[in-house]
This record gives C-alpha cells, sequence and structure tokens, in this order.
C-alpha cells in the first residue's frame, strides 16, 4: 500500500523551509567561521569573519534574511516510490510553498518570468525544482536559495581525459580566482566531474548541500578537495577579495561515471551565505 | 587600523585624500540605485533633462533590499555586486557623483573617470544584510517608485563600515590584497 502524502503539507514545509533557510546559517558553516578565523593573518579579514558571525547570530535571533538577496529557491525532492501524492499538482504546490514563505518571510522576490523581457514574476516563483524517485515511502525536502552574485560566478568546462586531476584542479580553481570579490567571499565551492554536461552542473549544485568539513567519502575526491582547497587558499583573494588566507571555506567533489571521450567538470560558486534546510515528511 | 568618519554630502579635496585600504564610517544621507534606476538617470541624461535627485557631492549605494518587517525601517541590505552597473557610471561621475558603495570589481573605464572627476568606490560587506541594516536610520523612496525594489531611495546612515577599493590614484585593494596574500605553488 503506498503511504499518502498530501501536497499541502509539501507547501506547507516548503515555505517554512525558505524561510529557515534565509534566517538560520547552518552550524557547519558558522563552524569554518571560526575556524577560519583562526588561521585568517590579513587584520581586515579577520574583522570581515567576525562581522560575518555576528551577521549570522542576528539574523537568527531577529528572524531576518541574513542576506538581502535571498535567492532562487531551488528545491530538491527525493520522494520514495511507495509515495502516493495526493491533493493536487506537486509542482504548483513546491511553488505555492514558495509563494507563501517569501511573502511571510518578508524575503526579497528576485524571479523575472523570461529571462530577456526581465519582469518581476513578484512572488519568487517558479522555484528551480529537481525531483528524485528513491526507495522507501518518505519524501526528503531540501530548499537551497542560491544568490545571483555566486551563480554568475559558476562555470562549466568539457575538459578532454587527458587534461586529468591537473586540467580539473587548473579549471576549478581558475574560475574561484576569476570570480575575485564578486561572489562575497569566502565562497564555498561545489565541483561536479562526470557524467555528462548537464548532469555534471546537478552534481556541482548537489555537492553544495553536503555539510562542510565533511570529505567525500571517495579517497581520489577527498584528495581532490583537499589540494582544490589549498591552491584556492592560496589565491589570496581573502575575505570579501580585500586579501587574506580565507578564500574558500571548504570544497566538495562529487563524480559520476562519464563517456569514455568526456571529462565535464562544473563548479558551482556559493558564497559564505551557504543556506540549505531539509526536512523529510 | 584608524577608521575615518565621513559626512555626506562629500567635498572633492576629501575624497581625493582618500586611499585603498581606507577603512570608513559613513553618516549622512545617502541614495539607492540599481541596475533599472541607471539606465533611467544616463537616458535623462542624454536628453539633456533634469535628473530626480542632485548628483555634487552624493554617494549612490548599490542595494535591492528585502521588504521591511513590521516596525523595521528597511530590510537586510547588503550590497549587490557592482559590475552591472558599470556601463552607466562615467556619465554619473561627470555630474559630480562622489562616491559609490557596492561589491566586486569596476571596469577600467570607471576607475579612469573616478580618477578623473575625483571619486571613490567602497565596498561594503557582502552577505552582511542583516548588520548593514542596523546602520539604515530612516528610508524613503524619493524616485520610480515603479521599480518596486529598485526604487531609488533616500537613507540616512549612521557609521555605515566601508573600506575604500578604488581611490582617485588609480589603486585597487582587490587587486593590491590578493597580491600580497598570494602564495605561488
Ligand atoms: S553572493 Fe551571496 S552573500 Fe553575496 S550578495 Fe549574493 S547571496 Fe548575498
Amino acid at each position: 500500500m503506498a503511504r499518502e502524502v498530501s501536497v499541502d503539507e509539501v507547501a506547507r514545509t516548503v515555505a517554512r523551509l525558505c524561510q529557515e533557510a534565509n534566517y538560520d546559517l547552518g552550524g557547519d558553516v558558522r563552524e569554518r567561521l571560526r575556524q577560519a578565523l583562526e588561521t585568517e593573518e590579513s587584520p581586515a579579514g579577520r574583522e570581515i569573519l567576525e562581522l560575518l558571525m555576528q551577521n549570522a547570530d542576528l539574523a537568527a535571533a531577529e528572524r531576518v534574511p541574513m542576506c538581502q538577496d535571498t535567492g532562487l529557491a531551488v528545491v530538491f525532492l527525493d520522494i520514495g516510490q511507495e509515495v502516493s501524492l495526493v491533493g493536487g499538482d506537486l509542482t504548483e504546490a513546491v511553488n505555492e510553498g514558495v509563494r507563501r514563505g517569501y511573502r511571510e518571510g518578508y524575503l526579497r522576490k528576485s524571479m523575472v518570468e523570461h529571462p530577456l523581457r526581465r519582469k518581476n514574476t513578484g512572488d519568487n516563483t517558479p522555484a528551480v525544482l529537481h525531483t528524485r524517485i528513491v526507495p522507501g515511502d518518505r519524501v526528503r525536502i531540501t530548499v537551497a536559495p542560491k544568490g545571483g552574485g555566486s551563480e554568475n560566478m559558476s562555470a562549466l568546462a568539457m575538459l578532454k581525459p587527458a587534461d586529468g586531476e591537473e586540467g580539473v584542479i587548473d579549471f576549478v580553481v581558475g574560475q574561484v580566482e576569476r570570480a575575485g570579490p564578486n561572489p562575497c567571499p569566502p565562497v564555498v565551492v561545489g565541483v561536479g566531474i562526470g557524467g555528462n554536461f548537464e548532469m555534471a552542473a546537478l552534481l556541482a549544485k548537489r555537492a553544495l548541500l553536503r555539510p562542510l568539513g565533511q570529505y567525500s567519502e571517495d579517497p581520489d575526491n577527498a584528495r581532490l578537495e583537499r589540494e582544490i582547497l589549498r591552491r584556492a587558499n592560496n589565491l589570496g583573494i581573502g575575505p570579501q577579495g580585500f586579501g587574506g588566507r580565507t578564500t574558500a571555506l571548504w570544497v566538495s567533489v562529487e563524480t559520476h561515471p562519464a563517456h569514455i571521450v568526456s571529462l565535464p567538470v562544473a563548479v558551482n560558486l556559493n558564497c559564505h551565505a551557504a543556506r540549505h534546510k531539509e526536512a523529510v515528511i | 587600523m584608524a577608521e575615518i568618519s565621513l559626512t555626506t554630502p562629500l567635498s572633492e579635496e576629501g575624497v581625493r585624500e582618500l586611499r585603498a585600504g581606507d577603512r570608513v564610517l559613513l553618516s549622512g544621507y545617502i541614495y539607492t540605485a540599481r541596475d533599472a534606476a541607471h539606465k533611467r538617470l544616463v537616458e535623462l541624461l542624454e536628453a539633456g533633462e533634469d535628473l530626480p535627485i542632485e548628483l555634487e557631492g552624493q554617494v549612490i549605494y548599490y542595494v535591492g533590499p528585502t521588504p521591511p518587517k513590521p516596525g523595521q525601517v528597511i530590510g537586510s541590505a547588503g550590497p549587490t555586486t557592482s559590475l552591472r552597473m558599470d556601463p552607466y557610471t562615467p556619465p554619473l561621475l561627470e555630474r559630480g557623483l562622489r562616491a559609490m558603495i557596492g561589491k566586486g570589481s569596476r571596469t577600467p573605464a570607471v576607475k579612469e573617470a573616478m580618477r578623473e572627476y575625483g571619486a571613490v568606490y567602497f565596498a561594503a560587506i557582502g552577505g552582511a544584510g542583516a548588520l548593514i541594516a542596523k546602520c539604515i536610520k530612516e528610508a524613503r523612496v524619493v524616485a520610480y517608485e515603479d521599480l518596486g525594489p529598485e526604487a531609488i531611495r533616500r537613507l540616512r546612515v549612521e557609521n555605515f563600515p566601508l573600506i575604500v577599493v578604488n581611490d582617485t590614484q588609480g589603486n585597487d585593494l582587490y587587486e593590491e590584497g590578493a597580491r600580497r596574500y598570494r602564495i605561488e605553488d
């Protein structure tokens, strides 16, 4: 028997997660900011890290957004195959959740209805929705509001297999360098390697959902994460780009099997306002 | 590091003394404007018409705040990426705009115009929108109300923490800072 989950509950949960994600910076990000404060050599850099921590505390205490760019609402749904979704259209329910969350949470509406005509939709919909069918009878909902400043500094390259690990590292670190101060460093770097063109980008986005401080379980990926982090922090860009040791707080790498002739690599940059919240219903 | 307290309007002489890397606490009235408002201002200038705000000695803050909660003066209000305003900026500097507040690098054309007309570019802390909102004591829409969050607002700020990125001598804190802390592999 399928377990019934009402789409209204999905909408309510999405609305709540939109607000929580924008008000409450994750404990893992705060912990990395604290650690960065110990290693940061630049006086201005240290002061900025402190102010970013104060900002996160203030946002959480006053229930206000940590950043004014409250993002495009990226919503991930992992739907158990034994779940039956009842009571209406699921996509519409997710959008209703975003609409309500952004209105009731006093979040900024940052979506335009057409990329060239650019008229604001007025309610921050539609969400960018990624669904997956998984075993089980639960629905896991993750809301990851994504700011435009860091999203705009993301990139994808179709490397040659011969470029290998060095080619991947150079491309990713090069992208952090090209981004410079624009994505509000210190950044979090999501890297997707393999799959194909569109999958690499999605892997990079999903990599940003992994808690900071947790390396990949694949030892080669973990080594890559360490090396990219080290090289990114040697760039000297520092907090807000004013110079310093802390350019990136963390690097997460996700990989997937690829075609024999392909080595796709995607870099999704996230700012220190690395927001995502999840719930299971 | 010493902090320099400044109050708007800013004089050209005062601005010419600032150097990249200086920390500033800004007080007084400043204006908000983003791409859409900039486009309208420049179109008015090109048509030879009057602007809805006087630019001489003034400061423009690139910000699109969140809606205020009941009882708040303004919502979260950190800087947005300045690059999008670059194509519209030189004509405003020519009209006496003395400073801009945003985040991220400016184009060579904007840096050159800052040198020529005597203006600076300040960075505010990107992503510290909740904290920055505390420095904003008044906010009033003064032009282009139809643009919603992108309307031009007049803000009264107190001790708004800023850092000089580009000064009138051609220095750039982003370039110098990264150079100073870079480690070659
Ligand atoms: S890059 Fe991130 S922290 Fe910076 S303004 Fe955009 S959303 Fe906010």
